[in-house]
């Protein structure tokens, strides 16, 4: 019978575990419907950049308030797990603080956990005012509507409430500890520093009472932390895991070198070698299905635009940073962003729906999701990709669908048509003749 | 005065045999438009007054593709940077130095896997090159104690980290080098990049120029500097829209090094 705990606990676990396995498998596959593109190479570079910028927050603190009060909460989120540590042992064989063997080393573990817990409350109550009270322009941005501003505040709350909930469960014990109830060994109120100014509520309580409370504390604070994993999935808060992979696959280039499409490489070799016969027939290997030039939708990006999709936090740094969304243009580079992920999520349900295969839906991410008017208005400055705390690029998929823009569709701006026309006729944007190029230097 | 410059052509150079140190790329905006043949034409003079052994492409430059490969035309971008290349090559260039960001980030960043692999410098770092190596002095003259501003293009800054060598240059002329709010990695960029420069702005509140314009102000300068063709153009119609045109000069680094020196 006193099993039963011990049992539940497992079931809960496993559960958890479970569904979020799942959804790991799930994103995982999206994510690898994109094209491929190598982002192996220079390894040393990638980790450093890695350690950097995801687990040292390097580009975080470039906005110092938000980046310090980031930290906090980060901080709080590694170090808490060791007490989730000691939780799941807990749970599994039923035994109460495990590791307190560690004595001194463990007080002072609790007693920092403890700190850093207050700290997140207060950091997350910061962010909260930040959004709903202060209301900083680029969260109160028309991008966030819906979903993504609720979802914003369901994860202050999600940590707040987790906070409490390890408070309170610490002030309960200590109580206990105190009353020297059975199976509650003391292990001194130094280890509960901020805990011991809640634990006199307690005072003329029956024990079963708070004992029951520390017990259903304990449970509420795993089985929080367990939907939580699971809501991570549907959530911005998924970057606390992607941030990871995302800086370590992020670009490592110039800013300002775009890539060389490959295909239209061949193409333009073919025309210019001048010993190609114009008239042969193509080899009948080559692109027996049309290779399309840029995209329309998530599976012609490459599976590092989709995985910056699934990663961006929403924070909105790269539109304030945004020239053209600084001058009112529609263009936002998070909502970019926003837009892949939800695309892709799209794509992936009517997989799933349809046995694991895609079937046209008749939408795109171009049109659909992202017009050519936002599109038009970049003007490539890379202030987004530099401010995004995550390398995240929204240029290259605002290129990459340019890209599909004018050379799939011809449907460029007329001014850029005439520029391009232009360029292909005199070899200058402008209406000049190449004879002329060297006029200036006999020009007064 | 412009009968002083020497400017030869690479062709000019092979029939005497001649190879010279440096290719000046000059640019579409450099040969073509009227402000920016003003700032090509400071920074022959520099040359010449340096004894560096340059030439032009002259009528067999063609554009860098830049602005069809930023508006999304690969096709036409990689023709353009074939062609470009094919010539280059057969001048077995080494190097080059240009005054537009856009043609130095490109040849410099996009033509290696074409084919086109050469050591790419802005001008202003081969003029900063140039004064470290004691073949150019920089005196304040006019400009001892105005204040400058720089604004850093995005494909010269961001795009490629280049911000220390134009700043040096302006801080030698004992001028005072103050900053916008928004500078280096965060500078704001002028609105003509990624082919904006052709076409009309998307609608919204205000203009990009006017905005970044907005930020030089602030600093309160006597002159704007800039060290991009595109931007001093878009700078120029900032300064006009805030009609300031009488009081604030927009001019591009190698213009102020000329003019203190009344090349
Ligand atoms: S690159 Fe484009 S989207 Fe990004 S900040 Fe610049 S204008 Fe905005
Ligand atoms: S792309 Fe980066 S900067 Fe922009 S909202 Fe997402 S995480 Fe923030």
């Amino acid at each position: 019978m006193s099993y039963l705990d011990n049992i539940l606990f497992a079931v809960l676990l496993v559960l958890g575990g479970g569904y979020f396995a799942g959804n790991v498998k799930k994103l995982i596959r999206n994510i690898k419907l994109g094209q491929d593109v190598n982002r192996t190479d220079n390894p040393s570079e990638r980790w450093k950049n890695m350690a950097m910028i995801a687990l040292g927050q390097s580009k975080m603190v470039r906005r110092p308030v938000a980046g310090f009060l980031h930290i906090l909460v980060y901080l709080g989120f590694i170090i808490i797990n060791i007490e989730v540590l000691e939780i799941v042992i807990d749970g599994l064989f039923g035994t109460h603080r495990v590791f307190s063997f560690m004595g001194g080393f463990y007080s002072f573990l609790i007693a920092s956990f403890e700190v850093l817990a207050l700290l997140v409350i207060v950091a997350v109550v910061t962010f909260w005012m930040r959004r709903n009270v202060v209301r900083l322009k680029r969260f109160v941005h028309g991008d966030l509507n819906g979903w993504p501003r609720n979802d914003a505040n369901y994860i202050l709350y999600f940590e707040t409430v987790l906070m409490c909930l390890f408070l309170f469960m610490n002030a309960a014990d200590l109580h206990l500890q105190t009353l020297g109830a059975p199976g509650y060994e003391s292990i001194g109120s130094s280890a509960f520093p901020i805990s011991q100014n809640i634990a006199p509520m307690f005072n003329g309580m029956s024990e079963s009472l708070v004992h029951l409370l520390e017990k259903g504390t304990w449970w509420l604070h795993i089985a929080g932390i367990l939907v939580f994993l699971n809501y991570l999935y549907f959530s911005k808060h998924l970057h606390i895991l992607l941030a990871f992979p995302n800086t370590y696959f992020a670009n490592l280039k110039p800013q300002g070198q775009f890539d060389n499409l490959e295909s239209v490489t061949n193409e333009v070799k073919l025309m210019m070698d001048p010993n190609a016969d114009p008239f042969a027939a193509p080899a009948p290997d080559a692109d027996a299905v049309h290779t399309k030039f840029g995209a329309s939708d998530v599976q012609d990006l490459n599976w590092v635009q989709l995985l910056n999709a699934y990663t961006c936090t929403e924070c909105g740094r790269c539109t304030s940073s945004c020239p053209a969304n600084q001058t009112g243009k529609k263009l936002s580079p998070r909502k970019i962003m926003m837009d892949t992920r939800d695309r892709l999520e799209e794509v992936g349900r009517n997989i799933d729906s349809n046995k694991g295969v895609f079937v046209p839906d008749g939408k795109s991410l171009l049109n659909d999701y992202i017009t050519p008017e936002e599109l038009w208005a970049c003007t490539s400055c890379n202030a987004c990709v530099e401010e995004c705390p995550v390398n995240i690029s929204p240029l290259s998929i605002i290129m990459d669908m340019r890209r599909y823009l004018v050379m799939e569709q011809s449907a460029a701006p007329t001014e850029l048509n005439a520029m391009m026309t232009n360029i292909e006729n005199n070899g200058a944007p402008w209406q000049y003749n190449q004879m002329d190029r060297l006029n200036w230097k006999d020009e007064q | 005065m412009s009968a002083n410059l020497v400017v030869p052509t690479m062709a000019e150079m092979m029939a005497q045999g001649k190879q010279p140190d440096v290719l000046f790329w000059v640019g579409c905006s450099g040969s073509f438009d009227d402000r920016a043949k003003k700032i090509t034409k400071a920074f022959v003079k520099l040359l010449n007054q340096a004894n560096v052994s340059f030439a032009v492409l002259g009528t067999e430059e063609s554009c860098t593709g830049d602005p069809a490969k930023r508006a999304g035309n690969e096709f036409l971008f990689q023709m353009q940077a074939m062609t470009n290349i094919e010539v280059m090559n057969a001048y077995e260039i080494k190097k080059i130095v240009t005054a537009c960001p856009h043609c130095f980030n490109t040849i410099k960043n996009e033509y290696p896997e074409l084919g086109g692999k050469y050591e790419v410098v802005h001008h202003t770092e081969f003029l900063k090159s140039l004064l470290d190596e004691g073949r150019l002095t920089i005196e304040g003259g006019k400009f001892k104690g105005k204040r400058i501003t720089f604004h850093d293009p995005c494909y010269l800054g961001r795009a490629n980290n280049v911000y220390e060598a134009p700043r040096d240059l302006i801080q030698k002329l004992d001028a005072e080098l103050v900053e916008m709010k928004r500078s280096k990695k965060n500078g704001l960029c002028c609105g003509a990049g990624g082919a904006q420069m052709f076409k009309e702005p998307e609608k919204g509140d205000k203009d990009i120029n006017v905005e970044r314009t907005e930020d030089a102000l602030e600093t309160q300068p006597d002159i704007i500097a800039a060290g991009c063709p595109f931007c001093n153009t878009m700078l120029t119609d900032g300064i006009k829209f805030k009609e300031k045109e009488g009081s604030i000069k927009v001019m591009d680094v190698a213009e102020l090094i000329a003019n203190a020196q009344d090349l």
